[in-house]
């Protein structure tokens, strides 16, 4: 089995499986009727992303294992999403922060990832690309619009991304294994992403009035790396829930 | 007077002829206040309904089965945004549609009121509240009304696909193992009854029925439509080795129908007047969304206004 791919799969997955749980959880809150639909739009294309990442991650590991094995049977450190995916939904200002901050970093991502000589990752990536590219210019408007649009509305959402800010700096931590599938042209350095995602946020930012906070590195625990925030636990225990009790069940 | 009652005959022959009638032609009030009831209670519905099943989206036990639910939560969404198009057509704003529900004025479907308690009852709400559901809507593409019956037709479209989606995951169910063929019992147990209530009164008790009929509002009966919809439903039941909670249920040779036991309509009427298990739950969950995003709609009209007033001054 090529560990290296393996696990490359799985970070690519979890972060849009939880995100997309994250939006699930969102269902039938949001501000208006349209807003409903939009976001769980975007929710659906992260999921079927998941899936696809999942899926040959699945078939790297071989042996009979399944997307949904890997999806809902794993132990929490064995999910290898960012902690930014993690993060509750505190208010529609945090959820619009958080969905932009990986919007840009997947928009920056997918872009490389669709010249993968990795022919599933290509494939999986060209698709994935014209999906996020709207999920980002969707995202950026609203980020304009919240930031220009009333007193309040700037306040909370220069509060929401004054507090997500330290999760931003795991998504440029790298590591062997990255840089090794990097060197072989099928994956992508996380680090050499960093630029284009600092001035694309900018660039949102000084449209919509908001201030960049500084980054900072806030831990050395990362999930990518399988070490996650306390929230985590909890997502799992409710999207693990029917599978665990009923293990030989098939769906 | 004379001027309305020739209106009011006008307006009769188009209804016989079957030619819709459309936004800006004239109607009697009667006629609009009852669409406006009518439109705006099936909006509510799908929105209200998005909540029993979004209780089980974050534990969807498969990648597929989630994928499936999310977009079929989408659908209802959207289908709440086509009827409250039309609703607004007769000249009311949704806004007001929404604070009639809050303020527990405007009614939607009794069934979301009742509990999603396992995985089994996303399958029983598409295989039985959308499979009654449909049988009400497929009826209703022949409104007399044209956003009315246009909304219809698409929303049947993508009816059709939640009842396969609902009946697949209780096939799944009856073929598991034997603790999945008992959640799949329990949750027909629990639905049968309700989705049969969701026909509303009997034509004898039914307050708007006649009136709605002779303006093609309606097309059918609240007791043909529920009729049909219990014949086409038992055999997809017990093809599955499911049994319905009704001993009375059988096949009769006479009418060609399926005879059924007298409905509990004292439980119906206290369910619609608010004392169902889940009415104050989705009600008070609507309106907090509603509430908590109040900040969010100012914002968003805030900014098209400056936006306006940027390119007034440009």
């Amino acid at each position: 089995m090529n560990n290296n791919l393996f696990t490359y799969c799985l970070r690519l997955g979890d972060n849009g499986l939880i995100l997309s749980h994250r939006i699930a959880e969102y269902c039938s809150a949001g501000p208006q009727l349209e807003e409903d639909l939009a976001i769980t739009n975007v929710g659906l294309d992260l999921l079927g992303q998941a899936e696809s990442f999942l899926k040959y991650a699945a078939d790297i590991k071989g042996g009979g294992t399944t997307e949904d094995d890997l999806a809902f049977k794993r132990k929490e450190k064995e999910y290898l999403c960012v902690h930014l995916t993690e993060i509750p939904n505190i208010d529609y200002a945090y959820i619009m922060a958080r969905q932009f901050l990986m919007d840009v970093y997947n928009y920056y991502l997918f872009q490389k990832l669709t010249a993968s000589k990795d022919t599933v990752i290509a494939g999986i990536s060209a698709k994935a690309i014209k999906e996020i590219t709207y999920h980002l210019s969707r995202s950026a408007d609203w980020i304009v619009r919240l930031g220009q649009g009333t007193d309040e509305s700037h306040l909370r959402i220069q509060t929401a991304f004054n507090d997500l800010w330290m999760f931003t700096d795991e998504l440029f931590e790298t590591d062997e294994i990255e840089k090794d599938l990097a060197n072989k042209g099928i994956g992508v350095d996380s680090s050499s992403l960093k630029e284009d995602w600092k001035n694309k946020t900018k660039e949102i930012f000084s449209q919509a009035g908001l201030q960049t906070p500084t980054i900072e590195k806030h831990s050395l625990a990362y999930g990518k790396f399988g070490s996650h925030t306390e929230y985590l636990g909890f997502l799992l225990a409710e999207m693990q829930h029917i599978p665990l009790l009923y293990p030989d069940a098939k769906w | 007077m004379m001027e309305d009652s020739k209106k009011l005959e006008e307006f009769q022959a188009k209804i016989d002829a079957d030619v819709k009638i459309e936004p800006k032609d004239w109607m009697p009030e009667k006629y609009r206040q009852n669409l406006i009831r009518q439109i705006s209670q099936h909006a509510h519905s799908e929105i209200i309904g998005m909540q029993p099943e979004g209780n089980w989206l974050t534990r969807a036990p498969s990648l597929r089965s989630k994928k499936i639910l999310m977009a079929k939560i989408q659908d209802e969404a959207g289908h709440g945004l086509y009827l409250y198009c039309a609703a607004e057509t007769l000249g009311v704003k949704r806004e007001q549609f929404l604070k009639w529900l809050h303020d527990g004025v405007a009614k939607y479907s009794s069934v979301f009121n009742y509990p999603t308690l396992s995985w089994a009852d996303i399958g029983a709400i598409g295989w039985l509240v959308d499979g009654a559901a449909i049988v009400n809507q497929v009826s209703l593409q022949g409104t007399s009304y044209g956003p009315y019956s246009r909304a219809m037709v698409k929303i049947c479209k993508e009816e059709s696909f939640h009842q396969r989606q609902g009946y697949e995951i209780i096939v799944n169910l009856a073929n598991g193992t034997k603790e999945q063929k008992q959640m799949a019992q329990d949750a027909l147990d629990r639905w049968w009854w309700p989705s049969i209530m969701m026909f509303g009164p009997h034509d004898a008790d039914s307050a708007h029925s006649n009136q709605s009929l002779k303006w093609k509002i309606k097309r059918e009966s609240n007791d043909e439509l529920r009729q049909r919809y219990i014949d086409k439903t038992i055999h997809q039941g017990e093809h599955l080795g499911l049994t319905f909670p009704d001993e009375n249920l059988k096949w009769n040779d006479k009418t060609k129908h399926y005879d059924y036991s007298p409905i509990d309509w004292d439980e119906f009427w206290n369910v619609v007047k608010g004392n169902g298990p889940g009415n104050k739950a989705r009600l008070a969950h609507h309106t907090k969304a509603h509430n908590d995003g109040a900040w969010v709609r100012e914002a968003a009209i805030a900014f098209q206004e400056k936006q306006k007033l940027k390119s007034k001054i440009a």
